[in-house]
């Protein structure tokens, strides 16, 4: 099971075709290849965080100075930043877009990552946060654009989940 | 006396005392109190300073926060925006909460040690006022990423309250932000 190095590249081309110069992010698997050329490109900010709370007040910071920034983490990383969901961009109408690589869900072979998978979708609808599924390379750049602009107009964070369809080369 | 530069630059503040306090020594437009979400006061700092390369931004923390979000040192240390000020005010205590002693109480955890081991070059500890307004002074003169840790007295107002309502700060913050920027000039031809 390898990460698709031709989706990647659809979901990056899909981040600048929205317009976006600046992502906060806690590498996981499905997201290197994407990352790495995020790094590579000298028109796109990246900032790396130790844990995935902080990128929640980092894409505050960045919406207050006006910039066109998205989130990208591992579904559990969303996890772990949920207070910062809730009490810093929900409590102050902050619009996050958060594209969140959905493990331990369909297709799933490690036990680690189950429990995460099982509950994401669940929490998300707890949190009332929209969610859509990105599955093919054709129509995820159309889905980070339309995530991009749900959460602008509607001053709330957004959740674009990458599938196992989509991240991983299928054999 | 760290208030008269505040006031030309965006500046993060915790919850509880210091948000009271800055207050009520007089709101700005420029001033955002993160209300909770405790923890990411520096990392808003941090989203601030490096997306306003023109802007000297100001982090008032405290030793609960810090505590809570110590993987910010470490982010603060690798990407260091040299306009970013962060103050951690360090009373030993979670004082809106009544009070008990936190971990930095009685000298056990050294907040400024833990700034320097995670990287950051231009770290103060202050125990004194005086101490305080020398740091402050060559933290806001210079151009590097700075933070001081003040040791301060665990006391408090004896009211909390604003007339200003969460996202209404939020907005405001934002606008004032915005109203800074220089217009981008319209092109001709």
């Amino acid at each position: 099971m390898s990460v698709s190095y031709e989706n990647s590249k659809a979901v990056f081309q899909g981040i600048k075709d929205a317009g976006i110069t600046s992502l906060s992010a806690l590498p996981e698997t499905w997201l290197g290849l994407l990352l790495q050329q995020a790094d590579r490109d000298p028109d796109m900010r990246l900032i790396q965080v130790a844990k995935e709370e902080e990128a929640i007040g980092i894409a505050a910071g960045a919406y207050f100075a006006g910039e066109r920034h998205i989130l990208l983490m591992q579904n559990h990383g969303f996890l772990a930043a949920i207070n910062g969901v809730v009490s810093l961009a929900m409590l102050y109408s902050i619009p996050l877009c958060m594209l969140i690589a959905l493990r331990g869900h369909w297709g799933e072979p490690y036990p680690w990552h189950t429990r995460g998978g099982i509950v994401t979708e669940g929490v998300l609808r707890a949190l009332n946060v929209p969610f859509e599924y990105a599955r093919s390379p054709k129509e995820v750049g159309r889905q980070i654009r339309e995530a991009w602009t749900l959460s602008q107009s509607s001053l709330s964070p957004v959740a674009l989940l990458l599938t196992r369809d989509l991240m991983e080369e299928q054999l | 006396m760290l208030y008269p530069e505040l006031a030309d630059k965006p500046v993060v503040t915790i919850m509880g005392a210091s948000a009271q306090e800055l207050y009520d020594l007089g709101h700005r437009e420029n001033f955002f109190y993160l209300q909770h979400a405790m923890g990411l006061a520096s990392s808003i700092g941090l989203g601030l300073a490096l997306h306003l390369p023109h802007e000297k931004v100001v982090v008032l923390d405290g030793d609960g926060s810090v505590l809570m979000n110590l993987g910010t040192l470490a982010t603060l240390a690798r990407y260091r925006p040299r306009n970013l000020v962060c103050v951690i005010f360090d009373n030993g205590s979670l004082l809106s909460t009544g009070g008990f002693d936190s971990h930095t109480a009685s000298g056990i955890t050294d907040l400024a040690a833990m700034a320097r081991a995670a990287g950051i070059q231009q770290v103060a500890a202050v125990d004194s006022v005086l101490a305080f307004g020398e740091a402050a002074v060559e933290a806001f003169g210079r151009d590097d990423l700075s933070v001081i840790v003040a040791k301060v007295a665990a006391v408090g107002p004896n009211h909390y309250g604003m007339d200003l309502h969460l996202p209404e700060n939020a907005f405001r913050f934002k606008r004032w932000i915005a109203g800074r920027k220089s217009p981008v000039p319209r092109e001709t031809s």
